[in-house]
């Protein structure tokens, strides 16, 4: 089973290798990963996507707390409903006849267009994964020439933050 | 106006520290040069590694954090089996390194190693300081981290020019504030009353105590807690000397290398209490084959269910949780049990008698522990030595203190002189075989040069004895680069330090020779002469 995981770290420099330098180590899956900077520019969340059992994902949630950098760690897919959702970059090939259909694509599923050339159409799109899945089976047929997405953001529904 | 090096020298005054294991180099003489000025003792370790084993002796006979110093590149890869060490046993160390300009940083410059890097998985927390007004912080931090929760080594890394750039002020902080560490002491109350009904209706419960409950310092209450209870004990290899080994409630190490007697009780079990207990795969090899409810009392939160599935989890201070739990539980019925088990122990016979060709080893452990002070601390190493001694030398009120986790030979003697330091009028007597002794005997200067009166006992069979032992066993006998052809006679090597040495033959002699050791005032190496089919249980 697939699991997220939102993790708050003090924004410090070599964090991040911490933490995947610990997945790796104790041999956790790290399915997705995506950091930035928090609305307190001192810390930094650290999404998650991790496969693994409940024992396993238990064991990834209390290593990652212990190391010292990090504040919290929470476990979205076991403490409620929440919000996640990625980005996609992806380069189509579509020469001018079929750049309407394209569009039309993009226009259906909400996505938007970047670039444009003669031969190729560049499509911006954020969703959760399972869209992000359709939107590629969508573009497939046309040919697409390159693809580039981040790791899943998410964040609890509700009022309530990770930190309180 | 003060330096980087000054304020570095200044936080190891405001944290008490007495005394540093070093070695110098190019990139971390600012801060020798300031230490040298302080009251702060320096020790000269004749290889980074021992250094941090040497501090590592002295935390643990002292309570305190144990200090080691190295230069960047070498100096500081050198300390990381030190470091690796330390972190699986959970002992406080502050390591401090010296490193490159910072703005050579990356660039494969003489001497550079990016050791915070390499040390990630071995310290519980590093620093790489850049900038000259962290440093009070990151050394208050520093020792916070290393000495609270459960313990372990920190390193610090200072490139040259920030020892050399200049602070306004120093201001040491008071309290470390870090945000993401918090560790938890107080058990919680609820958990320890459902422990308390569990074992108050158990058959055949069983307390097995590890490294966790010596470094809560919580030997009293283990004591109090099975003299209430009436609860058999055991324990880990580095749970030894937590209970007085002739305590009638004691049973003995479990483990691969433990007493059979002691591992029965653990099969057999119906509650078991692990207190500070991992659960290494050394103690208990098949986790499944434990059929008991487990009660886990533990300070750090990630081992309960890492290695064993846990009814009752109990996260916090041993030492507090245990006063707790000794209120809060009634007696146990469970003297049949005891009665029952302690049958068992007493019927089974020591192994060994003593020889009149070699010193048979395990009885020497016995007859050595009769001749030694109540609270003397006895270093082991590793390998078969660390057997014998394990399950032989009987720790009253003293300490038994050995590599557990990583089982990093060449540790017996800088441990020993560390703890010589810290315990100078306590007996310490490290005992190696002639592998592991040759892995650290450079350290015999440091003894020379100190002139603490450190008793050495070399088990020499000429072989890697636990190796050899498994070629025995799973090899057919075929002794690959087992057999240690090409040693030096180890009397004169020691005598080539000006420290006395002897040369035992027999058991007989082993005792008299012994008994000279632990009288003289001086350092003191006793080499035994021992058979290499002796088994190590």
């Amino acid at each position: 089973m697939k699991y997220t995981l939102s993790v708050l770290v003090e924004n410090q420099p070599g964090v991040l290798s911490k933490i995947s330098g610990l997945f790796s180590r104790r041999g956790f899956n790290i399915d997705s990963l995506a950091v930035g900077v928090t609305e307190n520019p001192a810390i930094s969340r650290i999404t998650i996507v991790v496969e693994g059992d409940e024992q396993i994902v238990e064991q990834v949630e209390k290593q990652v707390n212990k190391l010292i950098a990090s504040i919290k760690v929470k476990n979205l897919t076991t403490s409620g409903d929440y919000v996640g959702c990625l980005l996609m970059l992806v380069k189509v090939a579509c020469n001018t006849k079929q750049r309407l259909e394209v569009m039309k694509i993009a226009e259906q599923m909400h996505a938007r267009i970047v670039d444009v050339t003669n031969n190729s159409l560049t499509l911006q799109y954020a969703d959760t994964l399972e869209n992000i899945e359709i939107m590629i089976s969508l573009l497939r047929p046309y040919g697409i020439k390159e693809l580039v997405r981040t790791g899943t953001v998410a964040l609890e529904r509700g009022s309530s933050t990770a930190l309180k | 106006m003060i330096s980087g090096a000054e304020m570095m020298v200044k936080c190891l005054q405001e944290e008490k520290v007495t005394i540093t294991f070093g070695y110098p180099g190019a990139v971390i003489c600012p801060f020798y040069d300031y230490l040298i000025k302080t009251e702060i003792a320096h020790v000269l370790v004749r290889s980074e590694q021992n250094g941090a084993h040497e501090a590592s002796g002295f935390a643990r006979a002292s309570g305190k954090a144990g200090v080691c110093i190295a230069t960047s590149g070498p100096g500081a890869t050198n300390l990381i089996t030190g470091l690796a060490t330390a972190y699986m046993d959970s002992i406080p160390i502050v390591a401090i390194t010296g490193q490159v300009n910072s703005e050579l940083l990356g660039r494969d410059v003489f001497q550079e190693a990016d050791i915070t890097g390499a040390c990630e998985s071995f310290t519980k927390h590093s620093y790489l300081v850049k900038n000259v007004e962290d440093i009070p912080r990151v050394f208050k931090e520093a020792f916070h981290i290393a000495t609270t929760g459960r313990p372990g080594p920190v390193l610090i890394d200072v490139p040259f020019d920030t020892q050399l750039a200049q602070a306004k002020e120093f201001i040491y902080p008071e309290k470390a504030e870090i945000i993401g560490y918090k560790p938890r002491t107080k058990g919680h109350s609820m958990q320890i009353k459902k422990a308390a009904k569990l074992l108050e209706s158990a058959k055949r419960p069983v307390i097995c105590c590890g490294g966790g409950v010596v470094s809560a310092g919580a030997r009293d209450e283990i004591i109090a807690f099975a003299k209430k209870t009436g609860i058999p004990v055991v324990t880990t290899m580095m749970g030894l000397g937590v209970i007085p080994m002739d305590n009638d409630h004691y049973f003995g190490m479990i483990g691969s290398h433990g007493k059979s007697y002691a591992n029965r009780m653990m099969n057999l079990a119906d509650v078991i209490v692990l207190c500070g207990a991992r659960v290494g795969d050394r103690t208990i090899p098949s986790p499944n084959s434990i059929k008991a409810s487990i009660i886990h009392i533990d300070i750090d939160p990630a081992e309960i269910g890492k290695n064993i599935a846990a009814q009752i989890p109990i996260v916090g201070d041993i030492k507090s949780i245990l006063q707790e739990f000794t209120e809060t539980i009634k007696p146990c019925s469970c003297d049949e049990w005891l009665t029952k088990m302690q049958t068992d122990r007493n019927a089974t016979p020591l192994r060994g008698e003593p020889r009149t060709d070699f010193v048979e080893p395990r009885v020497f452990m016995r007859d050595l522990s009769d001749m030694m002070e109540d609270d003397a601390i006895l270093t082991a190493d590793v390998g078969q030595n660390q057997i014998w001694a394990a399950n032989h030398f009987n720790t009253k009120d003293g300490r038994f203190l050995t590599s557990g986790g990583m089982g990093t030979m060449g540790y017996a003697l800088p441990s020993a002189i560390g703890a010589k330091l810290a315990k100078p009028k306590r007996q310490v007597v490290a005992v190696c075989g002639d592998g592991s002794f040759q892995m650290s005997m450079c350290e015999l200067a440091v003894v020379n040069q100190t002139g603490i009166a450190l008793k050495l006992i070399v088990m020499r069979n000429k072989y890697l004895g636990m190796v050899k032992e498994l070629q025995d066993k799973m090899y057919q006998g075929r002794y690959v680069a087992t057999p240690l052809d090409g040693d030096p006679d180890i009397v004169k090597v020691v005598q080539a330090y000006g420290i006395k040495a002897a040369f035992a033959q027999n058991n007989q002699e082993a005792n008299r020779l012994a008994k000279e050791m632990l009288e003289s005032k001086e350092a003191y190496v006793l080499v035994c002469d021992v058979d290499p089919d002796t088994p190590s249980i």
